[in-house]
């Protein structure tokens, strides 16, 4: 149990501290465009990759979950239609449960 | 929420309190996952909550507790969850442009830098708004994930699987969601997404678990090298949500000192 409590407060103090020093850099590492620009497009393609994979694997495994995947799907159909955030989220893990519930995966 | 929206334009306009605590009350109600499956994975409650309180990064919480649940080395478990937490320096990196953060009030500002604060803070049109939307964002989604947590951890057993009320689906939809205006904008941010994920889905049955999502950031390096440098000066503080008017922005709005944009920081301290 206290190794737990090390691994808990150890990733609690290495996780605070690594936001930390993102807002510490100095600004001037900001200045060159390329900089700029991954710094820009790093939540794009970190949140797209955080996505898939909580998506479509477990573990080391790609998972298909037919419920999942149509959650997801529900949510797509709601950002073309230009729902709020909130009915995106409804509309994806309503979904998932409504099939689920259904007995479907 | 509201009656049908009439006017498509209005709806766009930036609305940082609603965005922050919408975002904040949908993400946070996850954290009932989270703190199920840490008591799942052998977690104690406290340790649970201590994690959602001091940790505060959903994705490095669910990796220690699924690292745990698998009766991994806690070693290789916190490793992995700090390196999980790594994004948050890129985040910060971004955010502390946009929110120029002081020094005491930085300290409790940085616990706040994820996911979800970033993507609303950057999809304001001005710092004032990025500031606001930050604020709202991280005190709804702190409270929120954090009572949630202890209601997954205590319930944990009693509710049944959180599968079952759809919430393993509330991660990737909400991603999805923040990052959709960007994919609007530039066919570089959607082949930096696509790209992102097949780096991710590609390393996932080779590497720890986690680190194919920091993998990830590689597409955003190459999309930065490829695609052409903006003019120094000529990028709006916000580019992804700014109209394409905001070009003939006066260019010093990056460059000038943190005073020049809105009232003097001693002034907002001020009592």
């Amino acid at each position: 149990m206290t190794g737990v409590w090390i691994a808990v407060l150890a990733t609690a103090a290495g996780c605070y501290a690594l936001k930390l020093a993102g807002l510490t850099v100095p600004q001037r590492v900001l200045a060159s465009p390329r900089v700029r620009r991954f710094a820009e497009l790093v939540p794009v393609a970190l949140l797209m990759a955080l996505s898939a994979v909580q998506t479509a694997t477990s573990g080391h495994a790609f998972a298909l979950d037919p419920a999942r995947l149509a959650g997801l799907g529900a949510a797509v159909v709601a950002l073309l239609l230009r729902a709020p955030f909130l009915l995106v989220i409804v509309a994806a893990a309503g979904t998932a449960a409504a099939l689920r519930a259904a007995g479907i995966s | 929420m509201s009656a049908p929206v009439r006017v498509p334009a209005a709806a766009r306009q930036p609305r940082p309190v609603r965005d922050g605590v919408g975002l904040g009350l949908a993400v946070g109600v996850s954290g009932v996952a989270f703190g199920a499956a840490a008591v799942s994975a052998g977690l104690s409650v406290w340790q649970a909550s201590a994690l959602s309180l001091l940790a505060f990064t959903g994705a490095s919480q669910f990796a220690l507790a699924g690292v745990i649940a698998a009766g991994g080395s806690l070693l290789a478990g916190t490793a992995g969850a700090i390196m999980l937490g790594s994004r948050n320096t890129l985040y910060g990196l971004r955010l502390a442009d946009v929110l120029r953060p002081r020094w005491p009030g930085r300290l409790l500002l940085a616990l706040g830098v994820i996911d979800e604060t970033t993507a609303v803070s950057l999809a304001q049109p001005d710092p004032d708004a990025a500031r606001t939307g930050f604020t709202a964002t991280f005190c709804c989604l702190y409270l929120t994930w954090n009572l949630a947590t202890l209601a997954g951890a205590i319930g944990a057993g009693r509710i049944g699987s959180p599968q079952s009320f759809g919430l393993d689906v509330v991660g990737p939809a909400a991603f999805l969601a923040l990052i959709w205006p960007r994919l609007r904008t530039g066919r570089t941010e959607r082949l930096v997404a696509a790209a992102g994920a097949a780096i991710a889905l590609g390393a996932t049955p080779l590497l720890p678990v986690g680190v194919p999502v920091i993998l990830a950031a590689t597409a955003a390096l190459a999309g930065a090298l490829a695609s052409p440098a903006t003019q120094p000066g000529a990028v709006p503080p916000i580019s992804q949500s700014a109209p394409p008017s905001s070009q003939n922005a006066p260019p010093s709005s990056l460059n000038a000192p943190p005073s020049s944009q809105s009232a003097p920081p001693s002034s907002r301290s001020a009592p």
